[in-house]
């Protein structure tokens, strides 16, 4: 079978969904030339009012696929680096997430907000390494994070075809991971349906993201002493607490593994609701980057700050050997 | 409809109907019947009358947080409208948007929105929106001038015009952004931000409904016709507070000379002026008639039951997990 990245996924995601509605149309900066090659090839085969180059503008346009999308369009915005997401948060969290619910249900905004390069990646630093998914998933925007090839093309068109704002991470650090998967066999992937990607039976690990693969990793290198069960929640919000519910029933252990920061991230609110709602044997326990943290420049700096194998498999022994 | 909104009669039953509607409003502040307050839109309605009327019912209008004028001058039900200042289950946004909030979809009017500056942006995109699907509808943009520092707004002017989006912007100034004076937050010139951008431009008395009527009338003949943006600047005065509160709060930060002559040019009468006494009369007594059974629709609604706050959070109909606490 074909091998497919997961840059190639969402590239592939995004021409389906533009030949299949015409009401979906792209924008943002570079996307012509598709400087993140998320977009290569659209303009050509779609033309310009399909695929939209914007200004460096972030608030306003985002602020236009509000309006394009309140007028029955289907939107959706690249955007190269996470930390723009903050420019136009006003944009997104007070404007696209509350027109619903302030006009009585008169609105729908299908906007999907794609962030291609979220995360760190060495040598890009304070301004270009945040993972801002947990700022969404608090404010109540749905908030997407696939770890794979296929749950990028099936999220991102789930996303798409969503009638309220998604924003849709994808980690820098799963760009680059292949599958090799029946091309014919992709297919929209739900949101709110988590997965689970291994089977175990002492410990079930919750992964957001290209942490999943760190976390099957983890749990290849246990597998003689801890039998560890990984739980891909595949959207952050809303979270698939049913189905995480399910796996801790099983293991009764509970680690999680969040690229954002400690406090008030992911891995607070699993570890809350678990605190809530399961029955487990041993205290939980999470790894995340610090808290407040801005990633420092120098590559062993901004790699102490990263959840990684080593803190995750420190992690799953502490909650098994408890 | 028995006043076309572009005759003198139309412009004057628009301008009668807003002013009474923010009266009654006030008066339902006072009494408790509206929570929050509201920003009174009362002297500035020339403004949403003259380039309402140069609309059509397909056209779109995005406002702002003194936004009751503009929904009613588009079209919007006056008892609707005040049930959802008064947070009724009948009001236009179901009593989950209030006075900031006021949108009625089916009459274009895509929302008053409570963040300054804003909906420029939003206008931009359903313009560009409704020349894809062809036709020539336009989108018109209301904004106060304190929205003139506001970067999205500008940048919504570079897209309009660059795109050449069927948009009107539409400055009201009244001299005051809550309360700090043009003079004191304006630089330049508010014409200047739209010239800047190579967007015609001009100024007219905001106060005479006609004169607005006539610049929004060339502005959307441009638009409709693939011309682009225009920006008016309509110079107005706000004769109340910015806000029900600031009565209570005692801010000060008008003189009485300064307010007593603002007053002295009132769109009412400014329009009033060009009918017989009869006219007025019988579109004054039509209006009362239209308020009073508004406020009584407005106050035997019923309120929306607590256990749906969150009703219409999204537009798929998924819920939210409870707050939680047992």
């Amino acid at each position: 079978m074909p091998w497919l990245s997961y840059r190639k996924a969402l590239n592939r995601a995004l021409g389906d969904e533009l030949a299949r509605d015409p009401a979906v149309f792209v924008l943002g900066e570079d996307v012509r030339v598709a400087v993140s090659n998320v977009t290569a090839g659209l303009f050509t085969r779609f033309g310009p009012d399909r695929v939209l180059d914007t200004p460096l503008s972030e608030q306003a346009f985002t602020g236009f696929a509000t309006g394009a999308a309140l007028s029955g369009r289907r939107p959706v915005i690249e955007f190269q680096i996470p930390a723009l997401l903050y420019l136009a948060f006003e944009q997104i969290v007070d404007q696209a997430h509350k027109f619903s619910l302030m006009t009585g249900g008169q609105a729908r905004v299908p906007v999907t907000y794609l962030v291609p390069g979220s995360g760190s990646k060495a040598g890009w630093a304070g301004q270009h390494s945040d993972h801002p998914y947990a700022l969404f998933a608090h404010a109540g925007v749905k908030t997407v994070v696939p770890a794979t090839p296929e749950d990028a093309y099936g999220l991102l068109t789930s996303a798409i075809r969503d009638d309220d704002p998604v924003v849709v991470f994808a980690p820098a650090a799963a760009l680059e991971v292949r599958a090799d998967l029946d091309h014919d066999g992709l297919a929209p992937v739900p949101l709110g349906v988590g997965r689970v990607h291994r089977e175990g039976e002492d410990v079930t690990v919750v992964a957001v993201g290209h942490l999943v693969h760190d976390a099957l990793a983890v749990a290849e290198e246990l597998a003689g002493d801890v039998s560890v069960e990984v739980f891909d929640p595949r959207t952050v919000y809303p979270f698939d607490w049913d189905g995480l519910a399910d796996s801790v029933a099983r293991t009764g252990r509970l680690v999680v593994a969040d690229d954002s920061n400690r406090t008030c991230g992911i891995a607070a609110e699993v570890l809350a609701t678990a605190a809530e709602r399961f029955d487990l044997l041993a205290p939980p326990v999470r790894v995340t980057r610090p808290d407040g943290t801005v990633v420092p420049f120098a590559p062993a700096l901004d790699r102490a700050v990263q959840p990684d194998r080593a803190r995750l498999a420190a992690a799953v022994r502490k909650a098994f050997e408890h | 409809m028995a006043h076309a909104p572009d005759t003198d009669v139309g412009l004057y039953r628009t301008v009668r109907l807003i002013r009474l509607f923010e009266e009654r409003a006030v008066e339902l502040v006072r009494s408790g019947d509206v929570v929050g307050g509201i920003h009174p839109y009362t002297g500035q309605e020339a403004i949403a009358a003259g380039v309402c009327a140069a609309l059509r019912v397909d056209d779109v209008i995005t406002s702002t947080h003194r936004g009751h004028g503009h929904v009613l001058a588009k079209g919007a039900d006056p008892a609707r409208v005040l049930a959802e200042l008064a947070g009724r289950a009948t009001g236009l946004n179901r009593g989950r948007g209030g006075s900031m909030h006021a949108a009625d979809f089916g009459l274009g009017i895509l929302g008053a929105n409570a963040i300054v500056g804003a909906n420029g942006a939003i206008t931009a995109g359903a313009a560009w929106a409704a020349r894809q699907e062809g036709g020539d509808r336009v989108a018109v943009s209301f904004f106060g001038d304190g929205a003139v520092n506001q970067g999205v707004l500008l940048e919504a002017m570079n897209l309009a015009a660059l795109w050449r989006l069927p948009v009107l912007f539409v400055c009201e100034n009244n001299g005051y952004a809550t309360t700090l004076t043009v003079a004191d937050a304006v630089a330049g010139t508010i014409t200047g931000r739209g010239e800047a951008f190579g967007i015609p431009s001009v100024t007219v008395d905001g106060m005479d409904p006609r004169t607005v009527l006539d610049a929004a009338r060339e502005a959307v003949d441009r638009a409709r016709a693939g011309g682009g943006p225009s920006l008016v600047e309509c110079l107005t005065y706000r004769f109340d507070a910015h806000h029900t509160w600031e009565h209570r709060a005692r801010v000060r930060y008008r003189d009485d000379d300064e307010v007593r002559t603002g007053r002295e040019r009132d769109p009412v009468v400014i329009q009033g002026a060009r009918l017989t006494g009869e006219e007025r009369e019988r579109v004054d007594a039509e209006v009362r008639s239209t308020l009073d059974a508004a406020v009584a629709f407005a106050l035997d609604s019923p309120h929306p039951d607590p256990a749906g706050a969150l009703d219409h959070l999204y537009a798929t109909g998924m819920r939210p997990r409870p707050g939680g606490g047992g």
